[in-house]
């Protein structure tokens, strides 16, 4: 099971309410490549990946919800003051319609999560080469939204979660040197 | 929702030494021979409780399900939540 802890994994600070910002944030809420998509997709494949690595999937999954739970914070205090008139004009006048100021899991396009931007391949290397990729992607995805922000606060915590994506996709790469070795050991005896 | 700057900044130490404890967390899980590591680890566990026994006592409990300690009346439930500070 889980306890939840009453803190941001890392702080949240926002300059001024930016639904704009809001808009392309909610790519890493719920577009493939984001955090709700990462913390899935890793707690999903603990049970068949073998034990020598079950810990290091099972622990970045459980960061990834941190992650999800920042970027909501993010998307909710640069939306919380905004008028509909502002949502509107910062191109959320469709999600306003639906979801007034409620988060959603869409990308930054408006399509809704889906289970099929997650895999299960089953084969563990297949699985970790998929979780390294899906790393790549979101440190790239951080990269195009800090270019696109002018907002100094929301950068810093975007830079973190960065250089997370980064000592992930690491670990990662770690995990399939392990799992090569005990195959390579193997063949030996 | 006011609150007082050493709220800020007692749960920003207790966040920096937390981050270092998931970072070594994910080492270890890769490197489970790096004693150094397995030292560093538990020295930083036990200056976050140090942290938190601090933080609780004077903002409430951090942990759901019992891991902290709750007042009288029950006060878990209690704002500020993260995404409200």
């Amino acid at each position: 099971m889980w306890l939840y802890e009453k803190k941001l994994q890392y702080p949240v600070k926002v300059s001024q309410c930016n639904p704009r910002l809001a808009k392309y944030l909610i790519e890493q809420y719920g577009g493939a490549d984001g955090e709700l998509s990462a913390a899935l997709r890793y707690l999903n494949q603990r049970y068949t990946i073998p034990d020598k690595v079950v810990g290091l999937l099972n622990d970045i999954g459980t960061e990834e919800f941190a992650h999800l739970e920042m970027i909501a914070t993010m998307i909710y205090k640069l939306t919380k003051d905004a008028t509909p008139e502002q949502l509107q004009q910062a191109g959320l006048g469709d999600y306003y319609v639906n979801h007034d100021q409620a988060l959603y899991y869409q990308n930054a396009a408006g399509s809704p999560w889906t289970a099929t931007y997650i895999q299960a391949k089953g084969d563990p290397i297949a699985d970790l080469y998929e979780d390294i990729a899906a790393e790549e992607k979101a440190r790239a995805t951080y990269q195009w939204i800090i270019d696109l922000s002018d907002d100094p606060f929301l950068n810093e915590s975007l830079k973190f979660l960065r250089e997370r994506e980064i000592v992930h996709a690491q670990r990662f790469h770690e995990a399939v040197e392990i799992l090569k070795e005990e195959r390579d050991r193997k063949k030996v005896f | 929702m006011e609150l007082p700057e050493s709220y800020y900044q007692l749960l920003e130490k207790i966040q920096q030494v937390d981050f270092v404890l998931v970072d070594l967390t994910l080492y270890l899980d890769t490197h489970p021979d790096d004693l150094e590591a397995v030292k560093q680890f538990n020295q930083l566990a036990y200056e976050s409780k140090q942290l938190k026994a601090q933080f609780e006592s004077q903002f409430g409990p951090l942990l759901q399900f019992g891991g902290s300690f709750s007042s009288y009346p029950w006060n878990w439930k209690d704002a500020p939540w993260p995404w409200q500070v």
